[in-house]
């Protein structure tokens, strides 16, 4: 059987796919459910310094060949965040905190504050389109930004730290230039892309409540599968690739390209919480049809410079 | 390509077909639309630049679907100001609904409140197949009892509970079910209607070895499976696609069933 458990900044998972943040994670026994459906590891919902109620619904729906959300980073804020995710080992696998602030200042708070030495590791996240105050909307995504907010996490806690990016801000491997220069142990790569605009046309409105909304999905894949290409040639910290990996293919698409992991959230969507254990499964198939022993052996091999190789 | 891809999850727009007062608080917003429900599912309404809200399954004739409302908050009273003719957004049956358990052919269903339209779905199907059915319908009064005419028309032993007496049994719905079990072996029994009630007659039942099926009610955001807010603790699982109705066993690992519920923000707050 090939060994399909990877080592990623340090930290062990049994196999490479890991929950996405914003997907279910707003409870530790939901992460538990979902390590218990195969993830080889997890990322919770984004905590922010207060309790965020969130956009109106409608939140989220799918269109043809992708899905549109606006959450709007609906998390019960900081203290009772603290409170919910205590003994981690519970989960099964390794958890992965996940912040937002508004400035680097807020962010450097919730990582001195939320932190706890359970969590395997935190991703700070500079790249939601659709929450006005965070993110893209907030001028996250900018080299100057990323390297002004990855350096006071970084000041604020020893944990693994991972950044989370988005499609947008181009050119990315300048941006995980940026994060890598500042301390960064990863680049999550990407987040949902746009905002893009749906509406129902006999409504005449858009049907999220916010009027737009991050793309994900199968319509993302391709444009986060060139941006992990891009990063994973531009600096030598991992890539993690997220961005519509539905099946075992994506999965592997991701890694070829250079991708050390995968993250999984508008999969759950298409193929239920079993998703994690299904891609895995195709993950292991495709080794075995390909005659390769580790799943680290496939990492960035298609590109003709490999000087980092798992 | 597996047919995963074909999903689609998305308000369709349907106009209001016609309007039925239920009691004092509850209306029931007809639409022309071929759902193709089990008993115990919801549908997500969208009402454009509003909200859009878990609705459960009053009435599906096959070619109409009925939803039975309560004007208790900004929603609603949306919706209340609504005609026939004007279009509201409908997407789903969402959920796992009730089902008929093999061997079951006396059974004891439970609701309170507007618990009772789920139930009565079912109970219809039940009749059918000829399955014994004691009926327990609960209210805190007599204008708040809801579907008395369907309930009537039911081949079912019929009980109804006020708080106050206002109409049949003066008490609550767990006392004639206490009686029931006292005098006949039950094979399973239904229950919807609030949690603190539904916990009663669940720790009834356990008491007494009988397996039930539950609706629990969540705060349900996406329907889908996705957004994590309808998770229960325990067993981490969605309520949107594995439940509401769960058996007693899945009730069993649910560790905050009538305890607690979150909010859409995710914060505990007590029944």
């Amino acid at each position: 059987m090939p060994d399909i458990s990877i080592n990623l900044a340090g930290i062990k998972f049994s196999n490479p796919t890991i929950l996405a943040s914003g997907i279910l994670g707003v409870t530790k026994d939901s992460l538990k459910y979902v390590v218990k459906n195969g993830a080889g590891g997890c990322v919770i919902k984004s905590i922010s310094k207060e309790e965020r109620k969130g956009h109106n619904a409608p939140n989220m729906h799918a269109i043809e060949g992708g899905f549109m959300n606006a959450v709007g980073y609906s998390n019960p804020g900081l203290e009772k965040a603290k409170k919910e995710f205590t003994n981690l080992k519970d989960v099964g696998g390794p958890v992965i905190a996940s912040i937002i602030g508004t400035d680097a200042d807020e962010f450097a708070y919730m990582a001195e504050n939320l932190l706890s030495e359970e969590f395997a590791a935190v991703e700070a996240v500079l790249s939601c389109p659709h929450t006005p105050g965070y993110g893209t909307l907030a001028g996250q995504g900018t080299p100057e930004a990323t390297e002004e907010i990855t350096k006071k996490v970084r000041a604020k806690t020893k944990l693994p730290l991972f950044i989370k990016v988005s499609p947008e801000s181009q050119p990315i491997g300048e941006i995980a230039k940026a994060a890598e220069a500042a301390g960064a142990d990863a680049i999550s790569a990407t987040n949902s892309m746009g905002p893009g605009i749906h509406l129902d046309i006999y409504a005449k409105k858009p049907i999220l409540h916010f009027g737009m909304g991050g793309v994900s999905g199968p319509a993302l894949r391709p444009i986060a599968a060139r941006c992990v290409s891009d990063i994973y040639q531009s600096v030598k910290i991992p890539v993690i690739g997220i961005g519509g990996v539905t099946c075992g293919r994506d999965a592997i698409e991701m890694m070829l390209l250079g991708a050390s992991a995968v993250q999984v959230g508008t999969a759950v969507y298409y193929r239920g919480a079993e998703v994690f254990k299904k891609i895995t499964d195709e993950i292991e198939e495709y080794l075995k049809q390909e005659g390769f022993e580790s799943v680290n052996d496939i990492i960035g091999i298609i590109h003709e410079k490999q000087w980092k190789n798992g | 390509m597996e047919k995963w891809i074909n999903k689609l999850d998305k308000p369709l727009m349907m106009p209001i077909t016609r309007r039925q007062k239920e009691n004092e608080n509850v209306d029931t917003f007809f639409f022309e639309h071929s759902i193709n429900s089990q008993a115990g599912q919801f549908v997500m309404m969208w009402i454009p630049g509003v909200d859009e809200k878990p609705f459960s399954i009053a009435y599906d004739t096959g070619t109409e679907l009925g939803l039975a409302v309560a004007k208790v908050g900004p929603f609603t009273e949306e919706l209340f100001r609504l005609k026939v003719g004007d279009k509201v957004g409908i997407r789903g049956p969402y959920g796992k609904g009730f089902w008929k358990a093999d061997g079951a052919k006396k059974v004891v269903m439970v609701g309170g409140g507007y618990g009772v339209a789920p139930l009565l779905n079912i109970a219809e199907e039940l009749v059918q197949d000829e399955v014994d059915i004691h009926f327990i319908n609960g209210a805190r009064s007599k204008d708040l009892l809801l579907f008395q005419d369907r309930l009537n028309n039911l081949e079912a032993e019929i009980y109804t509970t006020t708080n106050d007496g206002s109409h049949g049994i003066k008490g609550l719905v767990t006392d004639p079910i206490k009686e029931i079990l006292k005098k006949e072996k039950i094979d399973l029994v239904y229950i919807c209607g609030p949690e603190l009630m539904e916990k009663a007659v669940f720790d009834i039942c356990e008491a007494s070895g009988i397996n039930c099926q539950i609706s629990i009610e969540r705060y349900m955001k996406c329907g889908m499976g996705v957004c994590g807010a309808c998770a229960v603790d325990g067993t981490g699982e969605p309520m949107c696609i594995k439940g509401p109705v769960v058996d007693s066993k899945t009730v069993r690992g649910i560790t905050e069933f009538g305890k607690y519920h979150r909010s859409g923000s995710g914060v505990k707050n007590n029944f």
